[in-house]
């Protein structure tokens, strides 16, 4: 599941996962930056705003290799439907709106399992913002860009940097084929579109069916 | 710009870096250009004295008025908390492992070398990449990767290698130290015998560093002589290459 802040993927994968639930597919959940590992150096440098555009790169990268080797790979071995909340797509896309080397970026992360699925939800800035406010969400340093320097004013900064993280993001629907979802829509039709998008990858297009086998 | 996922063979840090530059992948908002200062690599493994060396080395440079920066390996203000830690749990994979090196390694870089370098100081630099690439390549960390990986690093404008043979190299782990967890590539699991996993891991690092000193045609030093000998070489190589290179010597006192 790739998308900025804001649209809406977090929602969207955790409808997606009571349904894979629901007709009895074993799922595990994983979400970006969420490891043990780097958290006290994330955490320090991110309160002394110490960090580089590398070491922010180099750390999400620690991040992503402790994950897919624990939270990963084995449930994929195990036959489960693995659920990313981001993949390698947005390192790709944040890194390089922050000035690290394109090519270097997606060198760095070959050594990961490449997704049966990449579902991006597309959604312009403007409704990504009004989402964000909506929610009174403070937006932080570096989710804003606000390290880039290109404005003190968060809701700007934000959308000067997520407008280029969007940028970068469309540039990967065609390098990578991402499927990409309108997240403009409501939540309900976008789900719709989401679960026929997975279930080309699945055998459960006969919920109804499975569900009643397990009850 | 490539959209090629896979990475090409002939980039990343290796032996074709020009001495001074980044040896593949330019940090885009770092441009290097040109600048006075000068990077110095001593590598080696442990027990060869490093540290000893680069302290004689520096009082050595500051007498005739060279400003010196040292910078050492994992002691990065952002990593080294997180690398002792990690290190003493025994979470690590050879992934991991790596690429903290390459986090705390990217940190000094851009805030200790390369503002140091353009500053116009001497970077004595206690190991470099090339640890990194040892005990990744001994990990069976994919070479090509881990050479893409640090290929935002500066090929240093001198590397030298104190090399010592593996005997002396146990014997002198031992005496300082003794084995440790990493150090004898438990890791690996090379097998249940401590002693045997220290010697097949300090011997398939060695080997590394043999195939590296090839490669990146570093200065090799036997490390086994007297400190005063090694340091006495170190020094007519190091005056040799500042007097070559026109260096803009700092004033001197005399």
């Amino acid at each position: 599941m790739e998308g900025i802040d804001g649209s809406g993927k977090t929602t969207q994968l955790a409808l997606l996962a009571k349904w894979l639930k629901n007709a009895g597919h074993p799922v595990f959940q994983t979400e970006w930056n969420s490891s043990a590992l780097v958290k006290a150096a994330t955490k320090t440098g991110k309160k002394k705003n110490s960090l580089t555009p590398m070491t922010f790169s180099l750390l999400h990268a620690t991040d992503f290799a402790d994950r897919l080797l624990y939270n990963v790979i084995p449930p994929l071995k195990a036959g489960m439907i693995v659920l990313a909340d981001r993949y390698t797509y947005t390192a790709f896309a944040r890194d390089t709106a922050r000035g690290v080397d394109r090519r270097w970026v997606r060198e760095l992360y070959s050594f990961a399992v490449k997704p049966d699925l990449a579902v991006y939800f597309r959604v312009p800035i403007d409704v990504s913002v009004d989402r964000l406010l909506a929610r009174r969400i403070k937006l932080k340093f570096y989710e804003a860009g606000m390290d880039m320097g290109w404005s003190s004013n968060a809701i700007e900064s934000f959308r000067i940097f997520q407008g280029k993280v969007l940028d970068e993001y469309d540039r990967l629907v065609d390098e990578y084929g991402l499927s990409v979802v309108n997240a403009v829509g409501s939540i309900t039709e976008q789900q719709r579109v989401f679960r026929r998008l997975v279930s080309q990858h699945l055998e459960i297009e006969h919920q109804d069916e499975l569900i009643d086998e397990s009850a | 710009m490539s959209s090629s996922t896979n990475p090409p063979e002939d980039t990343g840090a290796n032996g074709a870096g020009k001495h001074g530059q980044y040896y593949s992948h330019a940090i885009p908002y770092l441009p290097l250009d040109s600048y006075p200062g000068k990077l110095i690599a001593i590598e080696g493994t442990d027990g060869v004295g490093r540290s000893t060396q680069i302290a004689l080395l520096r009082e050595w440079l500051e007498v005739q008025g060279y400003g010196v920066v040292e910078t050492g390996w994992t002691r990065s203000e952002l990593m080294a908390p997180t690398i002792d830690l990690a290190k003493s749990s025994n979470t690590l994979n050879k992934l991991t492992f790596v690429l903290l090196y390459a986090t705390d390694f990217a940190d000094r870089l851009e805030k200790e070398i390369i503002p140091a370098l353009k500053a116009g100081f001497i970077v004595l630099s206690d190991r470099y990449i090339f640890t990194a690439l040892a005990r990744g390549g001994v990990r069976g960390v994919d070479r090509q990767w881990i050479r893409n990986l640090f290929g935002f690093a500066i090929a240093p404008h001198l590397v030298f290698y104190l090399r010592i043979d593996e005997k002396t190299l146990i014997r002198r782990v031992l005496q300082a130290r003794g084995m440790d967890y990493w150090e004898s590539g438990m890791d690996m699991k090379l097998g249940d015998d401590i002693y045997e996993s220290f010697r097949a891991y300090q011997r398939a690092l060695l080997k590394e560093y043999a195939s590296m000193a090839d490669e990146f045609t570093f200065r090799v030093l036997d490390a086994r002589r007297k400190v005063d000998v090694i340091q006495d070489e170190l020094r007519r190589q190091i005056a040799a290459f500042l007097a070559e290179s026109a260096a803009p010597v700092p004033g001197r006192a005399d």
